[in-house]
């Protein structure tokens, strides 16, 4: 029989089965609680007076002038926006379409501004400094939230976020102060955030150990052993072993004086710098590039990797590591980033937080990127809001990411599969 | 390879499913596993199976020979090697950041005794601290003062234990409960809030608080059952989170008049409790250890029964084994993780309650918790999930923790040590493997997995 | 090029999986690896392929002793391997899943995607596949997923391509086509290595046939040796693959299922407005190729799918959407399709697992209480009257053998007072002992007056159980035919041909 004889096969059609339009009630519920919400603060406890947006500082080279609206009408118009946003919403969703994104970050955008017109009345809220600091305290989660993706995008998942970052600012913090230079403390954070990854690791891959468990009890593991040394070594030789220099803010010509952006993205310090290099780098090397590939695959079914000749434990044991310096850069941020001592447990669940932001960021490094600034946002608001007296408990501001973060994993932002063998150890035979 | 976690995602239908056709006669008993472990099974099948004929022909092994295999490779002694190495782990650190050890190792190669002998003095003043801590104090005249070290093991070991029963029970329904901290600072506030703002009889008002602490931390907890159950949310990520919301809670109670905060101050604090709902001391008011204990072994009875008696805990460990199964045979493994998460936080609420009424009765802060609920996770896990073995373990960390204190007090060695310790403790343990080979000890034929797994995929459907 | 495997030995503990294998695979030639499952095929193709190191022997090609570390290194060799189970990326396009652990890349690392798709596209053409590297592996079906892992090999410039059991999730029609493709690769000088245990297929397209059993190699054939002769080498014994019983003594109908569709998360109608009825005393068999809705449709019967309309009524009570105890309550049994993933808990002992889905009351639990007695005697007798093969009542279920196992669940579902017994793929992955015996239990149970519904894959299983069979196909129903309809007419409603166009055909 020859080649020519045989017909090629008919190509198969791509099975299509028959569907159905799945609806999802969740966002217009949603819409409709957050409505009620700004209705409720209108209605229960109207504020008399302005609010005013201030949106440069004195340094700045163009200065744009302040934005004042009267409070109560703002927040009754925003009421009536966020009705009609609800009211589309749920008219989609009976119609059997879907609610498109831009309609919830609209949404957002529009509560944000009519609670913080509501909670800052009779004041003005220094814009650039809310979103400044909001950035600042972004940092560490944004550092631990690649570090978190990456792990989790190759099969392991990573709990011990936290004890990277705190392990990271031990070390940046009794190198920096020995030396005396910031960026060898850096690299000192790097390489105890990797050791910390390599534990993690081994015990994952190698024994096979619960990822979750063996995450928990590191971070445990790291905040005996720094606050052990710290009481026993640092604080009787603070001088010379916790007195780290700090990074100096190192504007960028130019880009710096670009109005509200410049001020906020582009007078930062290094550590921040290299997060913007970092995000970038994750993000095209995930998707971009032969190592992310092989990750990705890795963390989807490892099987497959394994019969196309890629090492499965070796690529987790290396990436868990490198996500480990990740974070321990990110830890950085806690000492030698804003030239403060090291204190027991300074990280105070930024790690978590952190963890959070790759779940709600749905395994993306710029989705996580951008939770972990709304996180960073929310901590922020509070101690703006705190500052200019706001009517809120400081209590509830600190809440927010965390409730936030529940809303997120319990589907409201709709559910998207994360990567199929995360928390899966590979068993080879 | 008996290790039931194959690498193959779990109940993904269609093509990625391993397919068997049956033509002929087939035997197959790897049926669902990918094909890496199906040569494995095959390997037991065959023996086993109804082809075989290995095993039968192979004499038994003399009794004792067994039970010398089952002592060297069992879990007794992995956790009680587990214990020692964390221990000697403790130790270097203790001698290396001792200052007299360092002062003599800048002269170590003059003299090289010095060095020893002040490794030696700080760890074994170290330890034996430690001991006389947690044990039996010799320095004491009478036999009553000496043994008090003991009570404060089972003071400290009485949250320890309940706290541990709680994260234990959510392990064997494969769930992980970090929200220790949470439902205990729930639970604490509910209890307290009752212990210093009611008037009722003696007897009664424990009661009260005690019931009202147990039910707040089951609630807070259910939150998260309720979330995995109808949400398909992870526990781990909700029970952190609310973590962080009791405390933020709690933290503004504290501080609002009216609210939690005693009368006339301004400190996050709130008053004393009334004597009504104070736990009675079982040793007499010299000792610390209160009724609490009690109740802690009556937990512990009653887990016990929940597990390995009742309907109840048949259907819970259907569901931690194989949820789908569970979900297939008709049990509702929704609900199951609602009233696993309810149990278990009034476990751990169990644990807050006997800080307000029985350890801390002067009032309380927000941090009331003083880290038991994390600690819970690593005495559950040393006790492998199961109600004695937590007891013992939720002991052992007791022990730790009043020696630690006492340790600190006496030799100046931080009290986070103990942190240290009782992490490493847990992962030797989680790793059998690392022990042996540390110890060089046989490897067993078959090992059972000694932590929980707690990251499988469950759909809930 | 020629491939020689000489004395192959490979041990798992105790278990000889390989003993002592020789093969030789000239260039050109489809050679055929005949074997019952688990003895040793797989293990063999996966110390070739370098996924297993060989306990002792030697891999050549072309004469040349190689040394395999990994896969990586026998596919630099030239070995390709078409995988049982696809190995394949679904989050993936086509393109990336050929690239991947070979990638070439541009400028900076970044991947070359252009070149993968032109590779996609050339050995595509070449073989008239049609496959748009742009695809994601996740939405195509499963024989365009297998024509992906060809290219996989091909795109490596493989020599050797094994062929794991390739044909289990394929149509008749997709297999016949599969075997073109293999005689055409073999024009162009590739060596393959073809598994299976389908006798049919051996005898089509093999230049030469080794038989291996219990890990040894018991015989060579050639193409021309008849069904019988291939069996018993295989098998060991001479087969027989009827199943004996009477004329069914049809009762009312019992279960009626009426416009029954159930949508799956992203909204696929899985299954789609399927009617049928059983009645008391037949066995409907459910054909059909995998993943066509057979697995959805039992469990919507069960009430496991949570996304369902239309009508379930079984003996005049309607069990649409309920819950699934209230369903297992109103007399239905269960044999699931996977067993180890849904019929057994595996860490739990036989007796639990016999009074697993009867957890919440009488006769084994008590006011709360699990009568262990009570349980304890139930699962000896049960034990021994199923046949189980265990050292006792208290071994893991997760230790017995498929067969054990699947008698486990069918002595549980048996036991209780049944009003339909729904049993999806009963014997798959069980010894011949086992499925003798298990079939004879259906059998028995259908008449005792008890409509049973049995879901199979396999064409032989259907044709021996069914009363009556009901061909699905994308989720339809293609038609319900008498139960000794042709297996050619069988084939054709399985890819989705009406009997009437079947026939006109």
């Amino acid at each position: 029989m020859s080649a020519t004889v045989q017909q090629p096969a008919p190509s198969p059609e791509i099975v299509t089965l028959d569907t159905t339009v799945v609806t999802s009630w969740k966002a217009p519920i949603a819409f409709a609680i957050f409505t009620v919400l700004a209705l409720a603060l209108a209605v229960f406890a109207p504020q008399e007076g302005d609010t005013t947006f201030r949106l440069s500082t004195q340094s700045d080279l163009i200065q744009l002038s302040e934005i004042t609206v009267p409070t109560m009408p703002a927040l009754w118009t925003t009421i009536v926006l966020l009705a009609i946003a609800t009211a589309y919403s749920a008219v989609l969703v009976s119609s059997k379409r879907r609610v498109p994104l831009w309609l919830i970050v609209v949404f957002a955008v529009l509560f944000m501004f009519g609670f913080l017109t509501w909670a800052a009345s009779g004041a003005a809220i220094p814009v650039i400094g809310l979103l400044f600091g909001s950035l600042s305290l972004a940092v560490p989660l944004i550092y631990g939230s690649l570090a978190g993706v990456i792990g989790e995008r190759v099969g392991v998942i990573n709990i011990a976020i936290e004890g990277q970052l705190l392990a990271g600012a031990f070390t940046a913090a009794v190198v920096a102060s020995l030396t005396d230079q910031p960026l060898l403390g850096l690299l000192a954070a790097m390489v105890a955030g990797m050791l910390v990854g390599m534990v993690l690791a081994v015990f994952s891959i190698k024994y096979f150990v619960d990822q979750v468990i063996v995450g928990v009890v590191l971070n445990v593991l790291v905040i005996g052993l720094t606050s052990f040394f710290f009481s026993q070594v640092l604080a009787p030789n603070a001088s010379l072993l916790n007195t780290p220099p700090r990074f100096e803010r190192l504007p960028i010509p130019v880009l710096s004086e670009i109005p509200i952006i410049g001020p906020v993205l582009f007078r930062q310090t290094l550590v921040v710098y290299l997060m913007y290099v970092a995000v970038a780098l994750v993000y095209v090397g995930l998707f971009h590039t032969k190592w992310g590939l092989r990750l990705r695959a890795v963390g989807e079914h490892p099987q497959a990797a394994d019969t196309v000749g890629i090492k499965v434990n070796r690529t987790r044991f290396w990436n868990v590591a490198l996500a480990g310096a990740i974070a321990g850069l990110g830890g950085t941020f806690f000492t030698i980033g804003s030239g403060i001592a090291f204190n027991k447990e300074m990280t105070a669940g930024a790690g978590f937080i952190a963890l959070a932001a790759v779940i709600f960021g749905q395994w993306d490094p710029i989705k996580a990127t951008l939770a972990a600034l709304l996180f960073g946002f929310a901590s922020n608001l509070q101690n703006t809001l705190s500052v200019i007296g706001s009517p809120v408990p400081s209590e509830f501001m600190l809440m927010l990411p965390y409730v936030v973060t529940i809303f997120a994993v319990a589907g409201l932002v709709g559910k998207v599969r994360g990567p199929a063998a995360a928390g899966k150890p590979y068993i080879k035979s | 390879m008996s290790d039931p976690q194959h690498p193959d995602a779990a109940g993904t239908p269609g093509p990625g499913r391993p397919e068997l056709d049956v033509d002929v006669a087939i035997e197959e008993p790897g049926a669902v596993s990918p094909e890496k472990e199906t040569a494995a099974e095959d390997a037991r099948a065959t023996a086993g199976g109804p082809g075989g004929t290995a095993g039968a022909d192979v004499p038994p092994p003399s009794r004792w020979h067994t039970t010398l295999h089952q002592i060297a490779t069992g879990n007794a002694i992995i956790s009680v090697l587990a214990v020692l190495l964390a221990l000697i782990v403790g130790a270097i650190m203790i001698a290396f950041t001792d200052e007299r050890v360092q002062e003599a190792s800048g002269y170590f190669f003059a003299r090289p005794g010095d060095t020893f002998l002040a490794i030696w003095e700080s760890v074994s003043g170290a330890y034996a601290a430690l001991f006389q801590g947690s044990i039996y104090n010799f320095r004491r005249d009478t036999f009553l003062a000496g043994i008090r070290p003991l009570t404060e093991t089972l003071t400290f070991a009485t949250p320890l234990i309940a706290g541990g029963l709680g994260v234990a029970l959510a392990f064997r329904v494969g769930m992980f409960n970090i929200g220790g901290r949470g439902q205990m600072l729930i639970a604490a506030s509910v209890a307290g809030w009752i212990g210093f703002g009611f008037d009722l009889p003696w007897g009664l008002h424990m009661l009260v608080a005690l019931v009202g602490g147990l039910v707040g931390g089951a609630l807070w907890a259910g939150i998260a059952g309720l979330l995995k159950a109808r949400t398909g949310a992870h526990e781990v990520i909700v029970t952190i989170m609310l973590n962080y919301i009791a405390f933020y809670l709690v933290s503004w109670l504290l501080r609002t008049p009216g609210l939690l905060q005693a009368p006339g101050s301004s400190n996050p604090k709130t008053p004393a409790m009334k004597d009504t709902a104070i736990f009675p001391s079982l040793l007499g008011p010299q000792f610390n250890l209160h009724l609490g204990f009690v109740l802690v072994i009556i937990a512990t009875v009653v887990v016990w029964w929940i597990l390995s008696r009742s309907s109840l805990g048949f259907r819970f460990r259907a569901v931690g084994e194989n949820p789908n199964a569970a979900r297939v045979a008709g049990i509702n493994v929704r609900n199951m993780y609602v009233y696993a998460m309810l149990i278990s936080g009034a476990l751990l609420g169990l644990a807050g309650v006997s800080q307000v009424l029985g350890t801390v009765t002067t009032g309380f802060t927000a941090g009331i918790d003083a880290g038991i609920g994390f600690d819970a996770i690593t005495v559950a896990l040393l006790g492998r999930s199961t109600p004695w073995g937590t007891f013992v373990a939720g002991l052992l960390f007791g022990a730790f923790k009043a020696g630690g204190f006492s340790m600190q007090a006496a030799e100046g060695v931080p009290i986070e040590i103990v942190l240290v310790v009782q992490s490493l403790i847990v992962l030797f343990i989680a790793a059998p493997p690392l022990v042996r080979t540390i110890f060089r000890l046989p490897d067993p034929a078959s090992r059972r997995r000694p932590v929980p797994n707690v990251s499988q995929e469950v759909k809930v459907k | 090029m020629k491939l020689e495997l000489r004395g192959i030995t490979k041990r798992f503990g105790s278990l000889v999986a390989n003993d002592h294998i020789d093969l030789t695979v000239e260039a050109g030639e489809i050679h055929c690896l005949l074997g019952e499952n688990g003895a040793g095929k797989s293990t063999l193709m996966n110390v070739l392929y370098g996924l297993y190191q060989a306990d002792d022997g030697q891999v050549l090609l072309d004469d040349q002793v190689q040394q395999f570390a990994g896969p990586g290194d026998a596919m630099a060799a030239g070995i390709g391997m078409v995988h049982q189970h696809f190995m394949l990326i679904p989050v993936f396009t086509v393109a990336e899943n050929v690239m991947l652990g070979h990638e070439s890349t541009r400028a900076g690392g970044l991947l070359d995607l252009p070149t993968a798709r032109a590779k996609v596209r050339e050995i595509s053409e070449r073989f008239g596949f049609h496959v748009d590297p742009d695809a994601l592996v996740d939405d195509l079906p499963v024989g365009v997923q297998q024509r992906v892992e060809i290219i996989k090999a091909l795109s490596r410039d493989a020599r050797v391509l094994v062929f794991d059991e390739p044909t289990a999730v394929l149509t008749p029609q997709e297999t016949d086509e599969l075997m073109g493709i293999m005689r055409q690769l073999k024009e162009t000088g590739t060596s393959i290595v073809f598994i299976t245990h389908k006798l049919r297929e051996v005898r089509e397209v093999a230049d030469r046939i080794t038989v291996i059993r219990l890990g040894k190699v018991v015989g060579e054939a050639a193409p021309t040796a008849t069904n019988a002769e291939l069996a018993s080498l295989m098998v060991g014994r001479a087969v027989e693959l009827t199943v004996q019983k009477e004329e069914p003594s049809l009762g009312d109908p019992a279960l009626i299922v009426e416009g029954l569709t159930v949508i799956d998360p992203i909204g696929q109608l899985v299954v789609n407005d399927v009617s049928f009825t059983v009645r008391r005393g037949e066995i409907l068999a459910v054909a059909g190729v995998q993943g066509n809705g057979q697995t959805e449709l039992t469990e919507a019967l069960l009430g496991l799918q949570p996304r369902v309309e239309g009508s379930i009524n079984l003996d005049g009570t309607e069990l649409t959407s309920a819950s699934v105890r209230r369903i297992l309550d109103a007399g239905v049994g269960f044999v699931p399709e996977d067993r180890t993933e849904d019929g057994l808990v595996g860490e739990f002992t036989i007796a639990e697992n016999l009074m697993l889905d009867r957890s919440g009351g009488a006769p084994f639990v008590r006011a709360g209480n699990i009568q262990r007695g009570a349980l304890a005697d139930f699962a000896r007798e049960k034990v021994k009257e199923f046949d189980v093969r265990t050292q006792g009542i208290d071994s893991k279920v997760r230790q017995l053998s498929g067969g054990n196992q699947q008698k486990v669940v069918l002595a549980r579902e048996l036991s209780r007072d049944l009003r339909l017994l729904v049993a999806a793929q009963p014997t798959r992955g069980v010894d011949v002992g086992s499925i003798e015996f298990i079939h004879k239990r259906i059998v028995e149970t259908r008449d005792a007056g008890v409509p049973v519904l049995v879901v199979s894959t396999e064409l032989d299983e259907v044709v021996a159980l069914a009363d009556r069979i009901m061909v699905m196909y994308r989720g339809r129903i293609v038609g319900i035919v008498p139960g000794d309809t042709p297996r050619d007419v069988l084939g054709l409603m399985m890819a989705g041909e009406h009997p009437a166009e079947g026939a006109a055909a």
